[in-house]
């Protein structure tokens, strides 16, 4: 995009790799592999799927709507994952965004912030969910907490004001455009699946094309050297949380309109989920190394894990026993992918020459 | 003396023949050659990527040889894993000392092979027979149930010894074991080698410093790019020159460009008065014109580097201030001080400055990254031809920028480091050992990069614990000493004794001095 436009104004004596980049590389072909293993992951649970269920694939509606099912299902969790991969790569973690969820969502849907219409809604929603993202980056760059303890106390902390909020009472939506946005379609395709396209794409761009996608990188794969670069750590960490709880406040939105209605119990364990979709898509848990395709990836395995078992009606606790299973298996296999092969390789040659 | 220790010297206990180790893409040994007799110390120089660390992988048993012979007490070597070479009696203390800071001194001697009975740790013969290891590394006075973090840098090293001794290792690799060390330890390590070598051990010394091969060697092997050059040098007799020119097809020791004529009213830069930091320095003043290197020579410990962060905002000072062109600098920020013009390569260059997986380009950007961006897209276009301009100019090697800087030299990763502070408008750059764990010949380049700085305009403040470093570098040099400067001159008025005298007095006249 803009980083190819600009003629560099210096003398170029050689730059053979610099012609033949396109917009859309990224430096790092590591993360291509990995992410090329994630989509074989997934061709295979469509093809299990496929094999179950050979009666429901021959439907050519049906096969479209289910992909928008499972769409659907990923579109909440894939808004979360996206913030989360940033605070992740940033060398943190945030335990609390099932919480932040639930503040939002309830804060949003109080009778008083209803009379303000759907604007009023969503924009308490996202004030929410970055207001507590600052009280999140505050406590962690400038109180010096540890992420895991910060955010574990604010994941108690805003589910329990999500309560006293809501008077543990389901808060329901009056507000049609807000109920609507899971229950209508645009041009064919859900609009939760329009959301998590957009969050998904503007958090791509972020984190490969921008100067704040960059400081990520550094602060989390060396805060020190970030530091004595002049890089503002304290600061660039505050804005990672803060654009985690903003990711939150749009994924209150999105479930709000699936229920219709928002309670404080509501995107239990989401924090979870996210951080396991992170994890699979090859986001390194110690920061530095990430990739928002690699979470989707990871957030659409474990929905169309989920859409699998319900079309072939098994239990969700078989399923969650599975789900556990395939966090290990695809861990293992990255590590397999880009450690052992290269030994593996390695040997093999020396098989060879002796 | 040389000659007839090496007379009497015990029957060869390693010998290799012909090693090679191939990587992806890299041959990192080729052929080499290496004879260690039991009770001498070999010493093995080479640059950076010669293939030395590589090397004594193989013998610790990390890595695995392609081809070539290894014959250890008389027998084929080829050790399956690091434990099996230690078995064999072969123990590696890495540049990195890989002790467990949260176990006590004894618990780190006896790591892996603790002595038991039904899984229960036999705590008292442990410690016992730490102290009598310790006693014989001539430490007994270091308490064994003392945590490891608690020991200073010279005290960890004796307990990575003493773990090689529960070993009962008969051949002890060192890796650059006197790069921790403040000046005296150093004395002190070799006192412990020497009450090694005593018993028969054999010793293999890895070393940038030729005055230290000079003092604690035999003899000495050359390696260059994966090869052996020369074998069995007598340590104390080769010529320096002799030896430079085998590791580097050049003959060069230290080589300082000219200094550039003195530039009369340069504007003064930096401006320091009274910074403190309790325990670390106090009451420091010091200036820094334009066009000017200043010098600072002091030992580890001297509050070199600390006064340097502190410059740099890195640590914040309790008193004093600094000021760049007039400007006081907020104190203890990094970005007041970066957007005044200061730029820092910091000592410890890969936990401090590089992101080592991320490619070169990225590295020589961190700080710039945002002055080429667009409306905050980053313009990689931009980086990348500006990185290829800082490699051209440093000589980079390899010149491919998209390379992860994991994959460089140590000399090279400190050039991507001050490359960095090349891109922006740097006008003072503050220099904390930039030639620690850097080669002979990129030395010499780097020694160039800093004067060529200097001759446009740039002020360099240089921390080095090389006296001759500081000397032959800098226009005027301050000798700190406690944490105080306690002199100050043109370095032209100064010989290394004179700075050596001044640097150690320190720990003899300690009342005297702060008073």
């Amino acid at each position: 995009m803009t980083a190819q436009t600009t003629a560099a104004p210096v003398k170029e004596p050689e730059k053979p790799a610099a012609e033949e980049r396109r917009w859309w590389r990224v430096d790092s072909t590591d993360g291509l592999w990995r992410n090329l293993a994630l989509v074989g992951v997934l061709a295979i649970l469509i093809i299990a799927g496929i094999v179950t269920k050979p009666d429901l694939y021959s439907d050519g509606t049906w096969v479209r709507n289910n992909i928008f099912t499972i769409l659907e299902l990923a579109s909440v969790i894939g808004v979360v994952t996206v913030g989360m991969t940033f605070v992740i790569i940033g060398g943190g973690i945030d335990l609390s965004v099932g919480a932040i969820i639930a503040l939002a969502g309830v804060w949003s849907t109080t009778l008083a912030t209803q009379d303000y219409g759907p604007g009023g809604m969503i924009f308490c929603a996202l004030a929410v969910g970055i207001g507590v993202g600052v009280v999140n980056g505050i406590l962690i760059s400038y109180g010096r907490l540890v992420a895991f303890i910060a955010t574990l106390a604010m994941l108690v902390a805003a589910r329990g004001l999500a309560a006293q909020i809501s008077n543990k009472q389901t808060q329901v939506s009056t507000s049609d455009f807000i109920n609507g946005l899971a229950a209508n379609d645009f041009l064919g395709v859900p609009v939760l699946v329009y959301i998590l396209a957009a969050v998904v794409a503007a958090g791509w761009v972020l984190l490969n094309r921008t100067t704040f996608g960059r400081r990520t990188v550094a602060v989390g794969g060396n805060p020190e050297a970030a530091r004595l670069a002049g890089i503002n750590v304290k600061r660039h960490t505050l804005l990672l949380y803060a654009l985690s709880g903003l990711c939150c406040g749009i994924a209150a939105i999105m479930l709000t309109s699936q229920a219709n209605s928002a309670q404080a119990a509501m995107a239990n364990l989401y924090e979870l989920d996210a951080i396991a979709a992170a994890i699979i898509g090859g986001t390194l848990l110690s920061g530095g190394r990430g990739t928002i395709i690699g979470s989707l990836l990871g957030v659409l395995v474990f929905s169309t894990i989920t859409n699998l078992f319900a079309i072939n009606n098994l239990s969700t606790e078989v399923q969650n026993m599975v789900k556990g299973g395939i966090i290990v298996v695809a861990v293992l296999i990255q590590q397999i992918q880009f450690k052992s092969l290269s030994q593996f390789f390695a040997k093999n040659s020396k098989i060879t020459t002796s | 003396m040389t000659d007839e220790r090496q007379e009497e010297a015990g029957e060869v206990v390693l010998r290799l023949t012909d090693v090679v180790k191939t990587f992806p893409g890299v041959r990192a040994l080729d052929g080499v050659q290496l004879e260690v007799r039991a009770g001498e110390v070999h010493c093995l120089l080479g640059q950076n990527g010669a293939g030395k660390s590589t090397l004594i992988k193989v013998l610790a048993g990390v890595h695995r040889p392609d081809e070539g012979q290894i014959e250890w007490l008389g027998q084929d070597f080829a050790p399956a894993n690091p434990q099996a070479a230690m078995k064999a009696g072969i123990a590696t203390i890495y540049q990195e000392l890989d002790l467990v800071e949260d176990l006590s001194v004894g618990e780190n001697t006896f790591l892996g092979h603790e002595p038991k009975v039904f899984g229960f740790v036999r705590r008292g013969y442990m410690a016992r027979h730490t102290r009598e290891i310790l006693g014989k590394l001539g430490h007994a006075e270091i308490p064994t149930r003392r945590l490891v973090r608690a020991l200073p840098a010279a005290g960890k090293q004796v307990v990575s010894m003493a773990r090689a001794l529960s070993h009962d290792a008969r051949l002890i690799i060192m890796d650059e074991p006197s790069a921790v060390l403040a000046h005296d330890e150093v004395g002190n390590l070799f006192r412990i080698i020497r009450g090694l070598t005593a018993q028969g051990i054999a010793v293999i010394y890895i070393s940038h410093r030729l005055e230290e091969i000079r003092e604690i060697g035999d003899r000495v092997t050359v390696l260059k790019d994966g090869r052996t050059t020369a074998a069995n040098l007598p340590a104390r007799t080769t010529p320096t020159r002799d030896l430079v020119s085998r590791m580097t097809g050049r003959t060069i020791e230290y080589v300082f460009p000219e200094p550039a004529p003195s530039v009369s009213g340069a504007e003064e830069l930096l401006r320091v008065e009274g910074l403190t930091r309790t325990n670390e320095f106090a009451d420091i003043s010091l200036s820094v014109h334009s066009g000017e290197i200043v010098g600072i020579a002091g030992l580890v410990g001297s509050g070199r580097s600390e006064l340097l962060e502190t410059i740099f905002g890195a640590r914040r000072a309790e008193a004093g201030s600094v000021r760049m062109a007039g400007k006081a600098l907020r104190p203890g920020s990094v970005s007041s001080a970066v957007s005044a013009g200061l730029g820092m390569a910091p000592e410890e260059r890969k936990s401090q400055a590089l992101l080592l997986g991320e490619p070169i380009y990225r590295n020589v950007t961190l700080s710039t990254f945002s002055e080429y961006a667009r409306v905050g897209f980053t313009n990689v276009g931009r980086e990348v031809a500006e990185a290829n301009r800082i490699a051209e100019r440093l000589d980079l090697r390899p010149r491919d920028v998209r390379r992860a800087v994991r994959t460089l030299s140590g000399g090279n990763q400190q050039k991507v480091v001050v490359g960095r502070w090349l891109l922006g408008d740097t006008k003072l750059l503050l220099l904390d050992e930039p030639t620690r764990g850097v080669d002979v010949g990129a030395r010499a380049e780097l020694y160039k990069v800093i004067r060529d700085l200097a001759a446009q305009g740039v002020g360099v403040l240089l921390v080095s614990s090389e006296v001759p470093e500081v000397l032959g570098l800098a226009d005027r040099v301050l000798v700190m000493r406690e944490g105080r400067v306690v002199r100050e001159a043109p370095a032209g008025e100064l010989d290394e004794e004179t700075v050596l005298d001044l640097v150690m007095a320190g720990s003899l006249q300690v009342e005297e001095v702060t008073i």
